[in-house]
């Protein structure tokens, strides 16, 4: 399964904190998907790759990855123009897509992959403790972060549960169809799955229970800002400035 | 089933949010400390069964089984789904932070109405005719109450967006039949093998 981060390399902003991070990636996200300003989207497509550029993810996973979110794109670029009543731009036939419609799939396409870059680039190079402990720091619920934390946890040891099974299957001769019999093993399966995690999480709650757990968590590791966490917030902060900024100037409401 | 971000207009997105963590609120307020691992590993354990395809036909489909989150966790099916929304963003990017809000209300909304609609059914000695047919309209409706939550996003957005939407809502048709069945098939399976998991303060 593909799904682990992307592995720690040791690029600047691979190592930055967690927090900084997380708060850039929700700063820049929301300005970029409120833009109605062409010239802002392209300019934050335009840091977003730089910046992905920078974090440097392996080309294979950021090719396969982009792939799969424009696959949706795609099919926005192929019904929105025709659907969308406006100004007809060119007319080939019965294909007369407006102008309305264009700039539309044009907007949802350079806001998507903005969006896309930047969390690939800061998002996906932070490991799960990290976040965690950033999640913590920036007060959002302890219950919220614990459920998360634990579920990313577990998230490969089912995950193998899951592999054996199919495995299991395989060597039984299963060959999924169409019918009802499929379908009945593919609920078994689920129900398994289920049960192998309900049981893990009384025998996980146990342990930590001898080992005196009392709702909170400890961790040796101080959260602190070093010189280059303040120099990325501070280029951050600018980055998203100027892109509120351009909206607000040049299309005032 | 979840819209990637840039699509959907500012005021969606808020409400979506909104919607969501009053939702959140509400799943961990009945949460107990003492459960959250239990509920975080079956949060795992939905993650990797939606991982599943399953074949349709000549295509296939993942799983969603937000009803049956519903069933089984009740109004904690609202923190789960978003955090195995969160996970899907960080490690697939499929979603991201602002969508983040109306993608896990569009799918844990109905998986509450899914829980209030099964549950009474769920009782010692399996499940009667009315409980099957009450797990498959759970399993089989939250996926087109989803679906149809998602086409309003998609229309609310934008005009152009309307028709995505509702080509969005027909292709999960299939899939909702589908889901009724791996639904009820799961309850029956559990209500069998582990009573206790869905049925608190069961006893042998």
């Amino acid at each position: 399964m593909a799904c682990k981060t992307l592995p720690a390399a040791m690029s600047l902003i691979q190592r930055a904190d967690a927090r900084i991070k997380l708060l850039s990636t929700a700063g820049f996200s929301i300005v970029v998907a409120c833009t109605k300003n062409l010239e802002a989207a392209v300019l934050a497509l335009g840091i977003s790759l730089c910046m992905v550029i920078l974090a440097g993810p392996p080309a294979r996973q950021l090719l396969s990855r982009t792939a799969t979110v424009n696959l949706f794109i795609l099919a926005i670029w192929c019904i929105t123009p025709f659907t969308t009543p406006g100004h007809a731009m060119i007319n080939i036939w019965v294909f007369n897509p407006s102008r309305e419609g264009i700039m539309q799939a044009l907007f949802i396409t350079l806001r998507c992959n903005a969006i896309l870059f930047v969390n690939l680039a800061l998002l996906s190079t932070s490991n799960p403790f990290s976040l965690a402990y950033a999640l913590l720091a920036l007060r959002v619920h302890p219950k919220l972060v614990h459920l998360f934390f634990f579920s990313w946890r577990y998230l490969h040891v089912l995950n193998k549960e899951y592999e054996r099974a199919q495995a299991l299957l395989k060597t039984r001769g299963f060959d999924p169809k169409t019918d009802l019999h499929t379908y009945k093993t593919y609920a078994y399966l689920v129900g398994i799955l289920l049960i192998k995690g309900y049981d893990r999480a009384n025998r996980v709650y146990d342990a930590m229970l001898c080992r005196g757990f009392d709702g909170t968590f400890r961790s040796s590791r101080r959260l602190h800002l070093e010189g280059r966490d303040m120099i990325l917030g501070t280029i951050m902060f600018i980055l998203i400035a100027v892109l509120a900024g351009m909206e607000w100037i040049m299309d005032p409401c | 089933m979840h819209i990637s971000e840039g699509i959907l207009s500012p005021e969606i997105l808020l409400a979506g949010a909104a919607g969501t963590a009053i939702g959140v609120t509400m799943g961990l307020r009945s949460l107990k400390n003492g459960d959250i691992p239990k509920v975080a590993l079956l949060t795992s354990a939905f993650f990797v069964a939606s991982l599943i395809h399953v074949p349709i036909g000549p295509s296939s489909s993942h799983l969603v089984l937000n009803g049956l989150m519903g069933i089984i966790l009740g109004w904690e099916a609202f923190p789960a789904i978003f955090v195995g929304l969160a996970l899907q963003a960080i490690l697939f990017q499929f979603g991201g932070l602002t969508t983040l809000g109306i993608n896990t209300f569009n799918m844990a909304a109905p998986a509450i109405v899914a829980h209030y609609l099964a549950r009474p059914f769920l009782k010692q000695g399996g499940l009667g005719p009315v409980g099957l047919l009450a797990c498959a309209v759970a399993g089989g409706g939250s996926i087109m109450l989803s679906a149809l939550l998602v086409s309003l996003s998609l229309a609310l957005s934008g005009e152009g967006l309307e028709a995505v939407g509702r080509l969005i809502f027909i292709v999960h048709i299939p899939v909702a039949i589908i889901e009724a069945l791996i639904a009820t098939f799961t309850i029956s399976f559990l209500l069998r093998i582990r009573p206790d998991m869905i049925i608190p303060g069961w006893t042998d």
